[in-house]
């Protein structure tokens, strides 16, 4: 059996869905980790690096039962909806976002805390607001940090298995992705799918991560010259 | 948007002379491993006022809680007669509304912009044709007009101290810092900018705080000079008055003369820049040149000599441009770790510092004869303590 483009088209509309929401919602988090003074602040990095060390499928668990009726989150949504979030493809987005927040924010904030102090003290001392500051300075000088942590949440999402599986099951045009798609294919024996599938998905995370060092690179001849 | 801000705030702007040009009241604390202070209290009129002081002596300190970007513990900081900061009234105004230009030491210029891109950065609440009509202006004053479409990283480094000051002054600032903008360039570069920037603040009339450790900027400069040391004010004045004044004697003491000896002014030589004075000790007097300060015959001070400023000679020197060459007599020589202390008596007991190797050359030995050679400017006058 060839490879299952459809399961290979949703897990691309994951991936991207959760790298625009990690964008958006990675960035306050992380400006507010490089930036703030707050003592306690290393609770916050404690919990967005979580998932980085959680067995997936202890993510999975806790993510389906906040999605799931019992849930205030849950009941809220059907109350919204009409069904429930779990087994869903946009249960599944939440889950993936939780999943992949740290691969984003670590980056992001890391970039943000590398850009020198004085140009953003220079930016408010020429009447510059913060935001305006941050659109302007640090964000420009952080695009090497902003397209790692794109880039990784990207594939971080291609390759997940056990939160998809927890959350998602495995619901063909909805929750069925492409790592859940060669998990069934070896377990039906079907090797030469399993194979193609696999080597797909290899050769697209192959490219992506090499996309991202080679801009790394430029970036930083480009720094360097100063 | 444009009205003054003085008008924005309330205060009486019809009267700007009712208050100093800058008034500035600050302190501040840095708890640590190092614990360090900011207390000063000065103002500052029109024109330049250097702040002169060793590194470390809080110059930094004070501009940031100036421009609003360290918060200080108490004070108050006014600014034309707007109230920046005060800490009774529980008024501190963000950086961005103070109005206050800065240039960094390191310039600080955006590396992702071109030159004319950074000077116009702060003029963005204008209309596009005015604002690029002040950027043209600004870099063509500054002479740096052809280098407006390169970037940052590819002019040199008196062209980016250029970028960085018509970055700051184009934004029309109503107090100008500068935080040794200008350290890094050849004299020739460095006086160029000074006469620009003398020539663009006899229009705008805004005091300008610069931070120096160079002496000669001070001279340079100087309309009006505050010394700093350790977080406080020493001395406020003309340059001349300042820097020609004699240090306090705690002071020397701190920064580590060996000798500190009492004398009394013999003969001054004004236009040599320097003045006999006589040290007694228990051997008797003798005559010693020193840099001119202010004070007449038959004026007391310490004079102050670091012991690693004294040459010693075991015959008499010749043809030596060290004025003070002084007889004596070893008293004792003590190994400290690498180095020889040795006392010598003459007029007074003097400590000079030495190599192993110079000791063991000269062979040098309790009760040897010796001559100390000692440049004039390496006697440091102090005033008494009261």
């Amino acid at each position: 059996m060839a490879i299952d483009w459809q399961t290979f088209s949703l897990t691309l509309q994951l991936a991207f869905a959760v790298s625009v929401l990690l964008l958006l919602l990675g960035l306050p988090i992380a400006y507010w980790i490089a930036f703030s003074s707050w003592r306690w602040k290393f609770l916050v990095q404690a919990v967005v690096a979580l998932p980085l060390v959680l067995p997936p499928t202890v993510l999975g668990f806790y993510v389906l039962v906040a999605l799931g009726p019992r849930s205030p989150l849950g009941r809220w949504w059907i109350s919204l909806t009409g069904h429930t979030l779990a087994f869903t493809f946009s249960g599944l987005v939440i889950g993936s976002v939780i999943y992949s927040l740290p691969f984003a924010v670590q980056p992001f904030a890391a970039s943000f805390a590398s850009v020198d102090r004085k140009l953003i003290a220079a930016s408010a001392t020429l009447g510059a607001s913060r935001l305006r500051t941050f659109f302007r300075v640090v964000a420009p000088l952080s695009v090497p940090g902003l397209v790692t942590g794109a880039a990784l949440s990207f594939a971080h999402t291609m390759g997940e298995f056990g939160v998809v599986l927890m959350v998602g099951g495995n619901i063909p045009g909805v929750t069925r992705t492409v790592s859940i798609d060669i998990y069934d294919r070896v377990q039906a024996a079907d090797y030469a799918g399993a194979n193609q599938t696999a080597l797909a998905l290899l050769v697209l995370c192959f490219v992506l991560l090499m996309i991202v060092y080679s801009f790394h690179r430029k970036a930083s001849v480009l720094n360097s010259v100063q | 948007m444009n009205a003054h801000p003085a008008i924005q705030n309330g205060v009486d702007a019809a009267n700007p002379a009712a208050e100093a040009r800058l008034g500035c009241r600050i302190q501040k604390r840095f708890a640590g491993q190092q614990e360090f202070a900011v207390d000063v209290s000065f103002e500052a009129a029109t024109g330049f006022t250097i702040l002169f002081g060793a590194s470390g002596a809080g110059k930094t300190t004070l501009l940031d809680c100036v421009a609003g970007l360290t918060r200080p513990d108490g004070g108050r900081i006014s600014i034309g007669g707007r109230v920046v900061f005060d800490s009774s009234s529980g008024v501190n105004l963000p950086v961005a509304e103070r109005h206050v230009g800065y240039v960094f030491q390191s310039l600080a210029l955006f590396p992702h912009m071109t030159a004319e891109q950074n000077v116009s950065y702060g003029l963005k609440h204008l209309p596009s044709n005015e604002r690029r009509r002040r950027t043209t202006a600004m870099l063509q004053a500054f002479r740096i007009a052809h280098l407006g479409g390169r970037n940052v990283r590819d002019i040199s480094g008196g062209e980016r101290q250029r970028v960085a000051l018509a970055r700051t002054l184009v934004t029309d600032p109503q107090l100008l810092l500068l935080d040794e903008p200008l350290a890094a360039l050849d004299a020739p570069t460095k006086s160029h900018i000074i006469n620009d920037l003398q020539q663009w603040n006899r229009t705008q009339g805004i005091p300008i705080l610069y931070v120096t450790h160079s002496r000669e900027e001070v001279f340079a400069l100087g309309e009006s000079v505050i010394v700093l040391e350790a977080g406080r004010i020493l001395r406020q004045g003309t340059p001349h008055e300042v820097m020609t004044a004699p240090l306090q004697e705690t002071v020397a003491q701190l920064a580590g003369f060996e000798n500190i000896f009492d004398a009394v002014v013999e003969a001054l030589s004004p236009d040599r820049g320097t003045m006999t004075c006589r040290l007694s000790g228990d051997g008797g007097s003798t005559a010693i040149e020193t840099p001119l300060v202010r004070g007449g015959v038959g004026t007391s001070f310490r004079i102050g000599i670091r012991a690693g400023d004294i040459l010693l000679a075991t015959v008499l020197p010749r043809a030596l441009s060290a004025r003070n060459i002084i007889p004596g007599r070893i008293l004792s020589l003590d190994q400290r770790d690498v180095m020889i202390s040795a006392r010598v008596q003459c007029a007074v007991e003097m400590e000079v510092h030495l190599t192993l190797a110079a000791r063991d050359s000269l062979q040098l030995e309790t009760g040897r004869e010796v001559w100390l050679v000692i440049k004039t400017h390496s006697c440091h006058l102090m005033q008494r303590a009261t």
